[in-house]
């Protein structure tokens, strides 16, 4: 029995009145089966109304991979609806991974060389969205001669298919290159948005293409005016477009309505009443005012302003091109609708990446701050999320719109008070820090769970980098473990330790808040550390009640041994926060001047807790009561500064001891390199750096500026000796290298010379430059020179002058000559120029 | 580039779906319930825009149906809003008032025009008469 197989509308109509999934799934089955059954037959005329209903069922989730084969004979077809159905099935079903993939190759070669317009039109659909990289190497050569056919229909077409091979086989572009220069002459709004986006993606492509399309930067600029100008799309004037779906020679078209009479269902009589008639062709009637007249024109807009954006980047001249038309789009959009919005949005980003005129970036940034006024919550969104990307490179002028941002801060939409949560935080700085942190201190308490850790550890961040007063950073950071304890980060409680501890007029004050905010709540634990940290070291003062900057606080001994206990036995304390009391419990035995029996008591109950971590604890303190009492007081004095953030520290020490190792190589001259700095005056301040150069410029560092240098200049002219020092017989000279692959360095062999009958020992040469240079001086080959011009000693520097800066040397001589120790100190000046410049 | 265009409606169920860039079957069921969830769960005051894993989302609901649209970072949302205005106003004079039922039946043609708007991720065209007028040539000759 063979059951009529339904039409698609039908299947949708029943797939719509299953009640159930089940229900769903059981029609969806049997039609499948029909469709199996009847592609297996080989119908050939209703094959396109299975493959459409397969496709509407693929869509809803359902496997339908039994249906690539149909697609592929449905696009051999000479029957037009057949190949539309079987491409569009292509495109839905044959991805890369699919075997029947490459089969369709030969289908679109023969219909892009040979189809029909719309035909080629399919198939160009096709090759663009599931082109595989084999099928665009074989197929490039037909989509090239498809940019240039009059049709503008499939030259758009074609010229987007071009950007999806170059996508996939980026060796093609040299092919697709050449015609750009041609299309880009079109005015066709299609063909131009098709070829912009392929130049767009030549340029990001190579480098080599982003020099070649620079030229047409001025081209580009003209076109982009022309649209901002005019009112609405230029190339609707009459003449000029040859395009043969608009000019349809059986009469004007009625636009309205054609879906569905075309389907042959109902048509409603009163809605393609004649008014609605849009004649096409009359040159009298502009396009429809609606309120799309823009429309056309936005997206064109914005790919060149992109584009322009790509080729202007790090580019002066282009973007000198570009500043008055930028300036020109910026001030004369409309932003009363949505798309002039948008192609405003695309000039700021783009005013922002090039390199564009000061006056043009503060248009730029007060054009985002007027979007910040808006009321439409997109443009805030956008203008939020381009102010976060300026906000580093053009500080000052963002900070103009602060107070607009920290009004957004107040957003009932997550996203929007997210960014503007991290705006603000970008902008505080020392002048306006007190005002910020209250708005946020205010935004932390009322803000969303999810922004909570980021707004602490902002505030935390913010207060560390600009906090005017210690006192004012503490209570800061209170307020944040106050009210939002639970999300700070793990080294709050470190942070804040070390800066009480290093705060010592303000021990008292800490104290005495610290033990108000817990006798109030003892669940946050982070601010439960701290507190107990605190009263442990400092509870005498707190007991003083002597501060004088909060109100008196009159607290008894046994007040503060309580709340420690409780701290100790609530079940909201965390272990280490346990850890904490039990020992701010053992120090305040010392500090406290009443008996230590409750202390006792209470360190002895934890001797046998299950903790483990706590019973050690107890367990040795409770040793240092019974068999240590005499030490007890010592071990628990008041501790020392802590050594802030340990290990950067560390590193910074390391760094500087490999420096001091590695320029051990002038050792002997160590121990007189510190009386030689004294006497050198030549330089700015403190002397020069022949062994200890500054953290900086260690070896590393030197080997860094060394590999910085930009490459070689040509060969530099060869410097003259240079003679120096003369005295009696001892001469000492200087010869000039300078390797030519890094011109900022120069290498200096001195040399000294003995023409006299008396040997000179214990020679010693050392040397001082001024600041900005760096000298390193090397081992010299040996320390006596023999009498009648015996062997010289050679000593080799090396002078590192990148920002060729006067030279200037100091060298000191201290030897043995005729029986007598000579020392001189002197300046060498009858440099050559070449030495430094 | 747009990743992918979709229209669902509010009960769930997709009555659009084309993707620029391969995504297993099972996964755009995922993806869809993710994405409808995420749009329906917003209220009235919260912008269109969404991040959704590497993806940025626009939305716009017409009626019960939204129309969302994921791109990559390189796209400007407020051109890829104006976009789907765009498109709805291009089903809206093909189809004369479109409506849900409108695309449903359709889709093939609904397929088409979106093909027409949209190439492999890149917007090609937006002017309504020239997207049109090759399906309305199409519509004549099937009936002739």
């Amino acid at each position: 029995m063979v059951v009529p197989s339904l039409k698609l509308q039908d299947l949708i109509e029943e797939i719509r009145g299953a009640k159930t999934q089940a229900q769903e799934r059981e029609v969806i089955q049997k039609e499948c089966a029909h469709i199996r059954a009847s592609f297996r037959d080989g119908d050939p005329l209703h094959r396109h109304r299975q493959l459409a209903k397969l496709l509407y069922v693929h869509m809803l989730g359902y496997p339908a991979h039994f249906g690539q084969m149909e697609c592929l004979k449905l696009i051999a077809s000479p029957r037009f609806s057949d190949k539309r159905m079987g491409y569009l099935g292509a495109m839905l079903l044959l991805d890369e991974r699919q075997d029947a993939h490459l089969l369709i190759t030969n289908s679109i070669k023969n219909d892009l060389s040979q189809g029909s317009q719309p035909v080629q039109g399919l198939a160009l659909c096709t090759l663009s969205t599931v082109g595989s990289a084999e099928m665009c190497r074989d197929l490039a050569t037909e989509v090239e001669k498809l940019l240039l056919q009059p049709s503008p229909y499939v030259r758009k077409k074609a010229v987007l298919t071009a950007v999806h091979m170059i996508r996939k086989v980026p060796e093609l572009s040299n092919i697709f290159l050449p015609p750009c220069a041609q299309l880009l002459q079109e005015r066709h709004h299609g063909i131009l948005l098709g070829t912009i986006t392929l130049i767009t993606e030549l340029c990001e492509g190579s480098p080599a293409a982003l020099r070649h399309f620079r030229k047409v930067v001025p081209q580009l600029v003209e076109i982009l005016r022309t649209l901002v100008t005019s009112g609405y799309s230029a190339e609707h004037s009459i003449s000029g477009v040859s395009d043969p779906f608009l000019q349809d020679p059986q009469g004007p078209v009625e636009l309205k309505g054609r879906g569905k009479e075309a389907l042959g269902s109902q048509p409603d009589p009163s809605r393609c009443s004649p008014q609605r008639w849009i004649f096409l062709l009359s040159p009298m009637t502009p396009y429809p005012m609606s309120s799309s007249i823009f429309q056309p024109l936005t997206q064109p807009q914005v790919q060149i302003l992109r584009l322009l954006r790509i080729l202007g980047r790090n580019h002066e001249d282009s973007s000198e091109t570009m500043n008055d038309l930028l300036a020109q789009v910026a001030t004369n959009t409309e932003t009363s609708r949505n798309a002039g919005n948008a192609v405003l949005l695309e000039t700021v980003l783009t005013i922002m990446d090039i390199r564009s005129a000061a006056g043009l970036r503060v248009l730029a940034v007060n054009i985002l701050g007027r979007f910040l006024l808006n009321s439409d919550k997109n443009i805030r969104y956008v203008a939020l999320t381009s102010l976060l990307r300026l906000v580093q490179s053009d500080h000052s002028a963002v900070q103009r719109h602060r107070s607009t941002v920290v009004e957004c801060l107040q957003e009932p939409d997550t996203s929007l008070s997210r960014r503007a949560l991290e705006l603000s935080l970008a902008l505080v700085n020392s002048s306006n820090v007190r005002s910020m942190t209250r708005e946020l201190q205010g935004f932390l308490e009322s803000c969303p769970p999810d922004l909570r850790a980021d707004c602490a550890s902002g505030i935390l961040l913010a207060a560390e980098r600009f906090a005017p007063t210690k006192r004012w950073h503490i209570d800061t950071i209170l307020h944040v473990l106050t009210t939002a304890g639970t999300h700070v980060r793990d080294d709050a409680v470190a942070n804040l330790t070390q800066l009480i501890g290093g705060a010592q007029e303000l021990h008292a004050y800490s104290v005495c808040r610290l033990y108000s905010a817990l006798a109030e709540d003892i669940s946050q634990q982070p601010l439960v550390q701290v507190a107990a940290w605190c009263i442990g070291e400092y509870g005498d003062l707190l007991l003083e009640g002597s501060c004088e900057e909060t109100e008196p606080l009159q607290v008894e001994e046994e007040e503060v041994l309580v709340l420690l206990e409780k701290v100790l036995q609530s079940h909201m304390s965390l272990p280490a926060t346990r850890g904490y009391a039990l020992t701010a419990l053992m120090k305040l035995s010392t500090r406290l001047r009443g008996d230590n029996n409750r202390i006792r008591q209470v360190v002895s109950i934890y001797g046998s807790c299950l903790d483990v971590e706590l019973q050690q604890r107890a367990v040795e303190y409770n040793t240092l009561f019974r068999k240590y009492d005499h030490m007890r007081a010592a071990i628990l004095e008041k501790m020392p500064l802590m050594e802030r953030g340990g290990p950067q520290v560390d590193e910074e020490a390391e760094e500087s001891k490999e420096a001091r190792l590695s320029e051990a190589a002038p050792v002997p001259t160590e121990p007189q390199a510190s009386k030689l700095l004294d006497l050198l005056d030549l330089l700015d301040g403190t002397s020069g750096d022949s062994q200890h150069p500054p953290l900086d410029p260690s070896p590393g560092g030197t080997l860094v500026h060394l590999l910085d240098l930009p490459c070689a200049p040509p060969a530099l002219a060869p410097i003259p000796n240079v003679k120096v020092f003369e005295r009696e017989g001892l001469q000492l000279n200087l010869s000039f290298a300078r390797p030519s692959e890094i011109p900022a360095l120069l290498l200096i062999t001195a040399t000294a010379t003995n023409s006299s009958g008396s040997d000179v020992t214990h020679f010693v040469c050392q040397a001082a430059v001024p600041k900005s240079i760096q000298l390193q001086l090397q081992a010299p080959s040996g320390d006596t020179v023999p009498a009648q011009g015996g062997l010289p000693i050679t000593q080799l520097l090396r002078i590192l002058n990148p920002n060729k800066a006067p030279l200037r040397l100091k060298l000191r001589l201290t030897y043995n000559h005729f029986g007598q120790s000579v020392q001189e100190i002197f300046e060498v000046n009858n440099l050559p120029l070449e030495t430094w410049q | 580039m747009i990743k992918f265009f979709l229209m669902v409606n509010k009960q769930g169920q997709t009555r659009l779906s084309k993707y620029y860039e391969h995504l297993e079957i099972n996964k755009r069921t995922l993806l869809e319930t993710e994405v409808i969830k995420s749009c329906l769960s917003r209220s009235n005051e919260q912008c269109s825009f969404i991040e959704y894993k590497d993806f940025k989302l626009i939305y716009r609901q017409y009626a019960a149906l939204f129309i969302v649209v994921g791109v990559d970072d390189t796209e400007n949302e407020m051109a890829i809003y104006e976009f789907i205005h765009n498109f709805v106003e291009v089903l809206d004079e093909y189809f004369s008032r479109v409506s849900e039922l409108d695309i449903m039946f359709n889709l093939d043609k609904v397929h088409i025009i979106l093909d027409e708007m949209v190439l492999n991720g890149c917007i090609v065209e937006t002017n309504r008469a020239r997207i049109l007028a090759p399906l309305l040539i199409l519509d004549k000759m099937s009936e002739s």
